[in-house]
């Protein structure tokens, strides 16, 4: 039996496969990837009914163009997304978010653009026909970790669905408010006490703006010079998502999903959990802001995050 | 040992074990990632999902939906570290070439440190390293000390393309660049040798924290017909 699967018609700016990510290999230098936006990562499998932790396809700003062949599938995207569902006979239907649709063989998914945001999430009922590394499906470019030999997508390129049900899905929907946020919550850092009181009076006071400096790795900001009295560079140590590290020209760096495991910046701060989602989705140009928060705080504000999610879930059952 | 216990976020734990960089200081970070790392295996804790031994410091991060700050501090805090459990360490050897088109920064050290290049060359062949930690890259080992004479800072600027195989220098520490990276370190050579192996799923990074490292060098002929 043919198998389905998708081939690349564009491949888009930054299309790879991701999950929740990678564990236990930050010694070896091996970050954890994973989806950038993991509710919407999440939020996505459940609208095809998978397991709640299946591979699914991430692209970032322009999407990719794919043509279904060999069969008849069930889909759904996440994110805040513009796209078309483009059928064999050429008509042209606008595709929602948080919404499930049917794919018959020969039709074609246009993911033209993701409107005030990076990434978004495509999942197919059953999956993708992938091999795990470590664990995890998600590709890792920097260190060539994962489907497609760790590589992004380019043309003609396929990617193989597991079992497609063609079950009828069609009632799932979520009902998803996509808001944004422009000041983020953070944990004062291990090196808070580096940076002069008329530096930290900035970080929170002024605005910040993201360089175009942007990717899986990390946001790189421009702002106020953040000036540091004590040291500029530190011993290189662990690193994990969320640390703001400000280099010696005092502009702060936000590290991502694939960010490298160890670094010698100082840390004046780490955006809390439950922010990382949204901080992920930043464009260039935005401006942003950060807040203090106590871990007492933070830890309140991921339950309310993960509560969030859960309804969200609950709404799709 | 662990001097200091901190949050770093609402996600991991920052155990300092001291300013300074040392064998000692390190080999005590590298005796809790041994025994943390078998805890984990053996199931013995739940939630952790990473831990970054480094120079001095050694971060554990966990999955705040499973776990916390607090009781992963107090679950580190009540633990009682054997001393060297894998004694296992090994002494690698690692084949470099260091012909002038792979000694990149060959120049810029000779001029910065006043010493020809076989001297360089001498010191920096004549010792055996350790490993403190590995990371940034995947399988990038960080080890030290090199000789004194010649110790350099960072390039002023760093390429942006480090190429694979690039063994570098900078301050008292050397390392390999296991891909193609962005860096800023001295190239004093290249290795054929596969540093990092993704199929070796147990132990992908050739060198690991607690290892000893000898450097040997090469012919152009010999890097060229690497065979492993």
């Amino acid at each position: 039996m043919n198998k389905v699967f998708f081939e690349i018609l564009r491949s888009g700016v930054n299309t790879t496969i991701q999950d929740k990510g990678r564990n236990h290999l930050y010694h070896v230098g091996i970050a954890v990837s994973g989806a950038i936006d993991q509710r919407n990562y999440t939020l996505s499998n459940k609208l095809v009914a998978n397991q709640l932790n299946e591979a699914v396809v991430e692209f970032a700003y322009q999407g990719p163009l794919l043509k279904l062949r060999n069969g008849k599938i069930n889909f759904a995207i996440t994110g805040d997304i513009f796209f078309k569902i483009i059928r064999k006979n050429l008509d042209v239907e606008d595709g929602e978010c948080y919404k499930n649709y049917i794919l018959d063989e020969e039709d074609q998914i246009d993911i033209i653009s993701t409107k005030n945001s990076t990434y978004g999430y495509l999942a197919v009922n059953g999956g993708f026909d992938l091999k795990k590394s470590w664990g995890s499906y998600s590709i890792n470019t920097k260190a060539n970790i994962g489907p497609n030999e760790g590589k992004k997508y380019s043309l003609n390129d396929l990617i193989f669905i597991k079992k497609p049900d063609t079950k009828d899905l069609n009632k799932k929907n979520i009902n998803y408010n996509y808001s944004t946020d422009n000041i983020f919550r953070i944990i004062k850092g291990t090196n808070f006490d580096y940076f002069s009181k008329d530096a930290i009076d900035r970080f929170f006071n002024e605005e910040f703006l993201v360089t175009n400096l942007v990717d899986r790795m990390g946001i790189r900001l421009k702002g106020p010079k953040l000036e540091n009295i004590v040291n500029t560079n530190i011993k290189s140590e662990g690193l994990v998502r969320g640390v703001i590290q400000v280099p010696a020209d005092g502009n702060p760096i936000i590290m991502l999903s694939d960010h490298g495991t160890v670094g010698g910046y100082p840390k004046i701060g780490v955006v809390i959990a439950a922010d990382l989602d949204l901080i992920g989705q930043l464009t260039p140009g935005t401006k942003i802001n950060f807040k203090e928060v106590s871990l007492e705080e933070a830890q309140n504000i991921f339950k309310a995050y993960t509560d969030e999610t859960n309804k969200y879930l609950d709404e799709c059952n | 040992m662990i001097k200091n216990i901190s949050n770093l976020g609402d996600t991991a734990v920052y155990c300092d074990f001291g300013s300074e960089v040392n064998e000692s200081i390190n080999a005590n970070v590298i005796d809790y990632f041994n025994h943390l790392s078998k805890l984990i295996k053996d199931k013995k804790v739940e939630g952790i999902t990473n831990l970054t031994p480094s120079y001095n410091k050694l971060i554990v991060s966990f999955d705040l939906t499973i776990t916390n700050y607090k009781e992963i501090k107090n679950f580190i805090k009540s633990l009682i570290i054997l001393r060297n459990i894998k004694k296992n360490n090994q002494t690698i050897k690692i084949p470099v070439c260091c012909d002038d088109e792979y000694a990149l920064d060959i120049i810029r050290l000779i001029e910065k440190l006043n010493i020809n290049k076989d001297k360089i060359l001498e010191l920096y062949f004549n010792k055996e390293y350790f490993c403190y930690m590995t990371g940034f890259i995947a399988g990038m080992p960080f080890l030290g000390d090199i000789d004194k004479n010649i110790r350099c800072d960072r390039l002023e600027t760093p390429r942006v393309k480090m190429p694979k195989g690039s063994v570098g220098i900078t301050e008292q520490f050397a390392n390999i660049y296991t891909f193609e990276s962005p860096g800023g370190w001295n190239i004093i050579g290249n290795t054929p040798k596969k540093i990092f192996d993704d199929k070796n799923l147990d132990q992908p990074a050739l060198v690991n924290p607690g290892d000893k490292v000898s450097f040997y060098q090469i012919t152009k002929d010999e890097y060229l017909n690497w065979n492993e």
